[in-house]
């Protein structure tokens, strides 16, 4: 679990997502796939929001992942990046991408998982990213 | 069924303040409800429709409540900022249907006197919201949300940031005209490319003013419409959806337009080449850019080049658009803009707006708006109007 340089709010897991956010405090990246139709989404759903099969099953995610898009915000102190990420197994997540120069970020960089933590005594981490290799 | 002619807006009224620190929030509703139904030249009495979205303090009810008004039908659709463009359709679905005779749709806030910093701090909507755990950990106010898409065009297309200045350049050349709008001095591309970096590749002066007041516009049947003494402004046809991330399929390219803007022009039975004029949703340039090309006004990508060199000006572009300076310079009431986009259109088609930017032979307009986060979920709304 790696500090981020801001105050990151705490997710509020709910029955759906506690999974996701108790493998996370273990850095442990689940994202979610479907078995009757075989699509992986993201934001994690018990229901696929492809096929509405409840068929859905946790898999542990490369944490590998290019950016789709990206911006700084400037007006915040310090300033932090937020992006789309196109994660290697094919859905695109909203995230930060932490450890990194502010400067240099593009499209298409490479970037991997790194969990980054929240404010809060026993509060899960949330992903992140940084560029591969950073 | 259609709604092609069902309706007319009879009555349209902008608050004139821009900072409303002595008012409270209803009685702004209040007051933009009174002044378009005296600009229809009808009484409170008339009115058994009701329509408000997500600026309402307390919801619906405690505005109907509060203007002690008695309707027959009611509608809080809330799509974000476009709601009351989507609401013209509702209330005229609702005309044709026998449900009401004459809708008042109304918009208000004040988040100038609030301090409420909205494009740049992020909110939670509903602590329920499906979404707030996987978004609000990372701070996404609405400057972000727009930026991811105007960073992803782009690179996609090779648009640039003086190309999006172009239409905070045009808003401004409007604006200079209208005593009421917050920005009033015209503004060039270097002043917009050199203002602050707000969230990139956005800068400050590519992001809409914040501002309190509201608008109001009264929508009424045909026979009622033609005995009022106003210019007739017919309801052509009307398109709405929503767009979201796809379970992770998102597509930044291009806005829920791709759908209302086919619908609304089959509806009205008109082509683009047929608008005279247009009232564009500007939260931030970034988004008047996007759905010009998804309405078809230009070829996917290529609206960089069409909003380039004052083509959006009135007198001297192609396609004039927000003639009252728009969200971007005159006003962006309740942070909200789907109504004022209603009225400067009502304004044109009637032959009202400031004669500096008005349209000649204005007979057929464009609404269209974009509501909400552009890159999470956002709705979106066409409305093609004509003078009859």
């Amino acid at each position: 679990m790696q500090p981020t340089g801001r105050t990151v709010p705490a997710p509020q897991p709910d029955a759906e997502s506690q999974p996701f956010w108790d493998a996370a405090a273990q850095g442990r990246f689940l994202i979610k796939r479907c078995t009757s139709c075989g699509e992986t989404h993201w934001f994690p759903r018990t229901m696929c929001p492809f096929c509405w099969s409840e068929k859905t099953e946790w898999v542990e995610a490369s944490g590998a992942g290019t950016i789709y898009s990206w911006t700084v915000m400037r007006r915040a102190k310090p300033p932090y990046a937020v992006a789309y990420v196109e994660l290697a197994e094919g859905p695109r997540m909203l995230t930060n991408i932490v450890e990194c120069d502010l400067d240099r970020l593009h499209i298409g960089q490479q970037v991997e998982l790194v969990f980054g933590q929240t404010s809060g005594d026993g509060t899960p981490p949330v992903p992140m990213f940084r560029p591969t290799g950073a | 069924m259609t709604i092609r002619g069902a309706a007319y807006i009879v009555g349209a009224f902008e608050h004139p303040t821009r900072f409303a620190p002595d008012k409270s929030h209803a009685q702004l509703h209040a007051e933009v409800a009174a002044g378009a139904i005296a600009d229809a030249g009808l009484s409170k009495a008339d009115i058994d429709g009701y329509f408000c979205s997500g600026d309402a303090p307390g919801g619906l009810q405690s505005l109907l409540n509060y203007l002690n008004l008695e309707v027959r039908h009611v509608d809080s659709t809330d799509i974000g900022g476009v709601s009351p463009i989507v609401q013209v359709a509702h209330a005229a679905e609702a005309i044709a249907l026998g449900k009401c005779n004459v809708a008042l749709i109304s918009l208000a806030g004040r988040p100038k006197a609030d301090d409420v910093r909205t494009g740049t701090t992020p909110r939670i909507r509903h602590v329920a919201a499906p979404d707030v755990q996987w978004e609000y950990p990372y701070a996404i106010p609405t400057a972000v949300s727009y930026a991811l898409a105007a960073q992803r065009h782009m690179y996609e297309f090779g648009t640039t940031s003086e190309q999006l200045a172009w239409i905070k350049v045009a808003a401004s050349h409007h604006a200079q005209h209208n005593p009421n709008a917050v920005l009033r001095d015209v503004v060039t591309v270097e002043d917009v490319v050199s203002s602050p970096m707000v969230a990139d590749p956005l800068h400050r002066l590519d992001c809409c003013v914040i501002s309190d007041g509201g608008g109001a516009v009264i929508v009424a049947r045909p026979e009622i419409a033609r005995k009022l003494n106003r210019p007739l402004v017919r309801v052509l046809g009307a398109g709405e959806t929503t767009k979201h991330q796809a379970g992770g399929k998102i597509d930044l390219s291009y806005t829920g337009a791709v759908r209302t803007g086919p619908a609304a022009f089959a509806e009205a039975g008109v082509a683009v080449t047929d608008i005279k004029y247009v009232s564009l949703y500007d939260s931030f340039t970034i988004t008047v850019l996007l759905q010009l090309e998804d309405l078809g006004f230009c070829a996917k990508g290529r609206g960089g080049a069409f909003v380039a060199d004052g083509n959006l000006i009135s007198g001297v572009g192609r396609l004039p658009f927000n003639t009252d300076g728009g969200g971007l310079c005159n006003n962006h009431p309740a942070n909200r803009g789907g109504i004022t986009k209603i009225i400067e259109a009502v304004r044109q088609l009637r032959g009202e707006a400031h004669p500096a930017v008005q349209v000649a032979n204005c007979d057929l307009a464009l609404v269209h708006g974009t509501g909400g986060q552009l890159a999470t979920r956002h709705g979106s709304g066409t409305l093609i109007l004509e003078r009859e």
